[in-house]
């Protein structure tokens, strides 16, 4: 195995850089190291300057979502070696704007996701002090999948519909959505309808499946989101059929 | 530039978020800021893996939960708190619940628990083994139900503004920006967590750097029991990742290179195939972690380019186990370390994870400075005295984040009043060195070009000082060498200068800010470490082997003086049910 | 405060093989409306008479109409594979608890085109 490997990251100063420029880096080439040591690497040893976001390094906090070599990956959960002998292309996420070198302007999901009531809605809350209320493991299984999302953004950045229009709600959001839907102690579904079949929610996406390929989670959003499309459609042409049963 | 809100929060994590909205509901006329240095999913409370201990069971009692608590800490624990803490325990985990927590469930749709380290029953509700993740989640995204609540997303706090005793806001940047602001507010919480990347190998993400002890400890308020780290017995070695708790509640064993499950020559029990609690490697985690130094001592560890290390053997566990309760440690082993649990022996090893001391607050979360309130990792009730029991921690967010929370809006209410023209003066100053501080590192580049020293130098060297003096065992020499290193680093830190001195998330100044936060915070744990003569608990002194209940069931408290350096004085510990006995495990 | 906002390019779904074949399954979606539309024209020839029909049948035989049907006919099945295989992401149909396997409802679908076929057939050629 080669001594070192070399990282080209993708720099951009506002006020001073018109579009990002790449620079070239080369950093050791260890074991164990993954893509987010080289970079932490740089910014300790070589040029202080560079900044990107991380925290966790174990895959579950969501903060260092980069574009590695043309794919939306998390930086602490690729490695060195997977892409030796490099060299490697380190671009801040896609579709999102840049503020500065690998960060990326993410307001636009923050904005999106509370228009989903991400929360549980019941007609009638119960109090705490009648205890918890009961899920089965089955009904847990229901939607845990849809649970497991992390808030990388890596499921946008792969999503050609979100690149072309930044309006589209977008896959984590609406699995979210889908997490509270299925889940048994919810009844809020109706009050998410209206967003999620607006134009911009569930009917503006055509089913690529890159969102679901670029999760590190498995939460597989696309799938949330057919599904949706196949309850809001029956919903719809149920009331259509029967306009006094409304669910 | 100035706003203003009526309570405003440091840290948007567990503690931090649960404070907001028991303000925001406590009393929905004030309004309440979060504000935090990385969007709140990011908070460390995402990477709690194992559970959140709270009595579930007719079984059970909250009386067993405090003295498993209590005995735990080494006696340190202030018992009033401790009894508050058990009894409103299960109330906000079922908050939690309602909220939709995926709590993970029994067949019949009740609520899980599993055993855990320390604790006599199993009470550890648990959400697979990603608990902290689910339980942040579920509480960031509960949050956005209050429009009460205002968030600043990455903003990073550098000054708590104090007039007279009473705290009345904060100095904060605005990462992307640069913009430096002045929000006042009538009472300030501080929610931002432990210290543990004081130390070179932690289970901590990077953002823990003992910010608000540092803030809080600048603005004059007590920190408490700072000489009480917690090694977690098994971090995986290069990265420091845990690897929970429940892997050994779920039954797995601890062996040395012998394929000894060495626990049991510590006084911690005979090994039974299945797991016992408080038993052998459900023991607490100060003493697994003396025990591991031992085996080193003995050569019976396994030499690794990344240290000695132990085995965690899940392999009887069974694949079906591992993948319903622990899916994320095999998730974790395979992805970092390159091994199945399943099939394969995992490397461990102690790493720092929880910081027992903090900001000294009362059993209501206020601190010795009036308006200004502490909640979470970051304070120090003490719930935890000398060393913390697994799955208390995350209730213990919830517990003292609610307490704290409507302790704060009570005097936000009660004792409101115009913001001191001292303070916005207090508050243009500081943006003015900060502003100064940018200038003098560009400066000192210029002139120096080649000279200066990296901070990131400065903060490996922070990190071994404290790892050498402040280990798992220390001593009244490692202690005073780790002083003077530490004194020595300070006189460093003030001549280094930062290549980046742009506006736009910069984020190069933030960690230069983060490494004088925990210059600070390094010093007080030595000053309180070198100070209490005696071994207890996480504190292991080896010219001082035994606990020294005559001079020292006090707590350590320590302030800045005016001259910058810190002094040292102690609390007696309140005790009300339990008096100080033997910690015993295994038999 | 200045941000840097990548331009979409005209061709981006050349830049990734997985955006390639989406493309391309996008497009099969004018051969099936072809499809349609050649049905209709053919139940038109058909109501117009026999001489209609007639002509229909010697226009549908030229070389060129034959190529376009046999590209249609491919695209169609591409189509009905991948959306067949996508089915299972969307149905997810629980049957006494547990969640049917999605080799079940790919070979449900399957299953029932076939059943479909086999009417379609028997009316046609009986």
């Amino acid at each position: 195995m080669a001594d070192e490997i070399t990282l080209e990251v993708a720099r951009y100063r506002p006020g001073v850089d018109a579009e990002p420029v790449m620079q070239q880096y080369q950093v050791p080439l260890r074991e164990h190291w993954a893509i987010l040591d080289g970079l932490t690497y740089i910014k300790d040893q070589l040029d202080g300057t560079l900044s990107f976001r991380w925290s966790c390094r174990m895959g579950i906090c969501g903060s260092c979502g980069m574009t590695v070599n043309g794919e939306p990956q998390l930086s602490c959960a690729t490695f060195l070696t997977d892409y030796a002998p490099g060299p490697i292309r380190v671009e801040p996420l896609r579709n999102f704007p840049v503020i500065r070198d690998l960060v990326v302007d993410i307001d636009d999901f923050m904005t999106k996701l509370p228009t989903v009531k991400p929360w549980v809605i019941r007609d009638v809350d119960e109090p705490v002090e009648a205890g918890e209320y009961l899920q089965t493991p089955e009904e847990l299984d229901d939607y845990k999948q849809f649970s497991m999302c992390i808030n990388c953004m890596l499921c946008y950045s792969a999503c050609p519909v979100y690149s072309l229009d930044q309006d589209f709600i977008g896959p984590a959001a609406i699995a979210l959505a889908q997490r509270y839907n299925l889940d048994s102690r919810d009844e809020g579904a109706e009050e998410r309808r209206a967003v999620l079949t607006s134009p911009e929610g569930i009917w503006a996406c055509t089913f690529v499946g890159e969102c679901s390929a670029a999760c590190p989670k498995g939460v597989d959003p696309a799938g949330a989101i057919q599904r949706y499309k196949l309850t809001a459609a029956t919903q719809s042409i149920k009331e259509l059929l029967m306009p006094r049963i409304k669910r | 530039m100035s706003t203003y809100h009526d309570v405003v929060v440091i840290g948007g994590g567990g503690a931090g978020l649960r404070a907001a909205i028991a303000v925001a509901e406590t009393n929905p006329a004030l309004r309440v800021a979060v504000i935090s240095k990385v969007y709140p999913m990011r908070s460390h409370t995402v990477s709690a893996e194992g559970g959140a201990a709270a009595v579930a069971g007719p079984d059970d009692s909250l009386d067993e939960h405090a003295y498993d608590t209590v005995s735990g800490g080494d006696w340190l624990c202030d018992q009033d708190a401790v009894e508050a803490f058990v009894a409103e325990a299960p109330r906000e985990l079922l908050r939690l619940e309602h909220w939709g927590c995926p709590w993970s469930r029994q067949e019949n749709g009740r609520i899980a628990v599993r055993a855990f380290g320390g604790m006599k029953k199993m009470r550890t509700w648990f959400a697979a083994d990603r608990t902290g993740f689910h339980l942040l989640h579920t509480l960031f995204q509960t949050s956005l139900s209050y429009s009460d609540i205002v968030r600043y997303d990455e903003w990073y706090v550098t000054k708590i503004l104090v007039d007279d005793g009473r705290a009345y806001g904060v100095v904060a940047i605005e990462l992307a920006t640069g913009r430096v602001e002045t929000i006042t507010a009538n009472a300030v919480i501080v929610c931002t967590g432990g210290c543990g990347r004081v130390f070179p190998f932690t289970t901590n993400a990077n953002i823990k750097t003992g910010d608000g002890m540092a803030l809080a400890y600048r603005a004059g308020a007590a920190l408490k029991d700072m000489e009480f780290v917690q090694y977690h017995p098994t971090g995986l070695p290069f990265t420091g990742i845990l690897i929970t708790e429940a892997a050994r509640a779920e039954g797995g064993w601890l062996l040395n290179k012998d394929g000894y499950r060495y626990l049991q020559d510590y006084d911690l029990g005979t090994p039974t195939p299945e797991p016992v609690l408080r038993n052998m490697e459900l023991g607490p985690r100060d003493r697994l972690s003396q025990a591991f130094v031992h085996e080193v001592e003995k050569g019976r560890t396994l030499d690794t380019p990344y240290g000695p290390v132990v085995n965690l053997d899940l392999r009887h566990l069974g694949a079906q186990l591992i993948d319903a309760k622990l899916p994320f440690v095999r998730e974790l082993c395979s992805k970092y370390q390159n091994i199945d649990p399943v099939r394969e022996l995992v490397p461990v090893r102690p790493v720092v994870h929880y910081m027992m001391g903090g900001i000294h607050t009362d059993i209501r979360g206020a601190t010795s400075l009036d308006g200004l309130y502490a909640a979470g990792e970051v304070a120090c009730v003490s719930i935890n005295g000398a060393n913390r029991l697994g799955s208390n921690s995350l209730p213990e967010c919830l517990v003292f984040g609610n307490r704290a929370g409507r302790a704060a809006t009570v005097f936000a209410g009660r004792y409101h009043r115009g913001v001191p023209a001292s303070i916005l003066a207090q508050g243009r100053d500081e943006e003015q060195r900060l502003a100064a501080e940018l200038r003098r590192h560009a400066d000192t580049l210029r002139r120096h070009a080649g000279e200066t020293e990296r901070i990131a130098d400065i903060r490996t060297e922070m990190q071994t000082t404290m790892e050498n003096g402040a280990g798992i065992y220390r001593d009244g020499d490692s202690l005073t060498k780790a002083a003077h290193r530490l004194a020595e680093l300070q006189l460093r830190f003030q001549r280094a200068a930062i290549e980046d001195h742009s506006a736009n998330f910069n984020t190069e100044l933030i960690a230069w800010l983060e490494l004088g936060f925990m210059l600070d915070v390094a010093e007080s744990i030595i000053a309180c470490a070198v100070r209490r003569e005696e071994s207890r608990g996480a504190h292991q002194r080896t010219d001082f082997p035994a606990r020294d209940d005559e001079r020292f069931l006090a707590h350590s408290l320590v302030r800045r003086q005016p001259d910058g350096t810190s002094r040292v004085t102690y609390l007696p510990v309140t005790l009300t049910r339990w008096p100080p006995g033997e910690r015993v495990y295994g038999r | 405060m200045s941000v840097y906002q990548r331009p979409v390019k005209l061709f981006w779904w050349l830049e990734k093989r997985s955006y390639v074949i989406f493309v391309l399954r996008e497009l099969s979606s004018v051969f099936i409306a072809w499809f349609v539309v050649f049905l209709l024209l053919l139940v038109n020839a058909i109501g117009d008479g026999a001489a209609s029909y007639q002509t229909f049948v010697d226009w549908s035989g030229q070389w060129w109409v034959v190529a376009i049907n046999v590209i249609a006919f491919l695209f169609v099945l591409l189509h009905t594979v991948t959306w067949f295989a996508l089915a299972p992401r969307a149905m997810v149909i629980k049957m006494r608890g547990t969640r049917v396997p999605a080799q079940g409802v790919v070979a449900a679908h399957y299953l029932a085109w076939f059943v479909l076929s086999a009417v379609v057939a028997w009316v046609v050629l009986r």
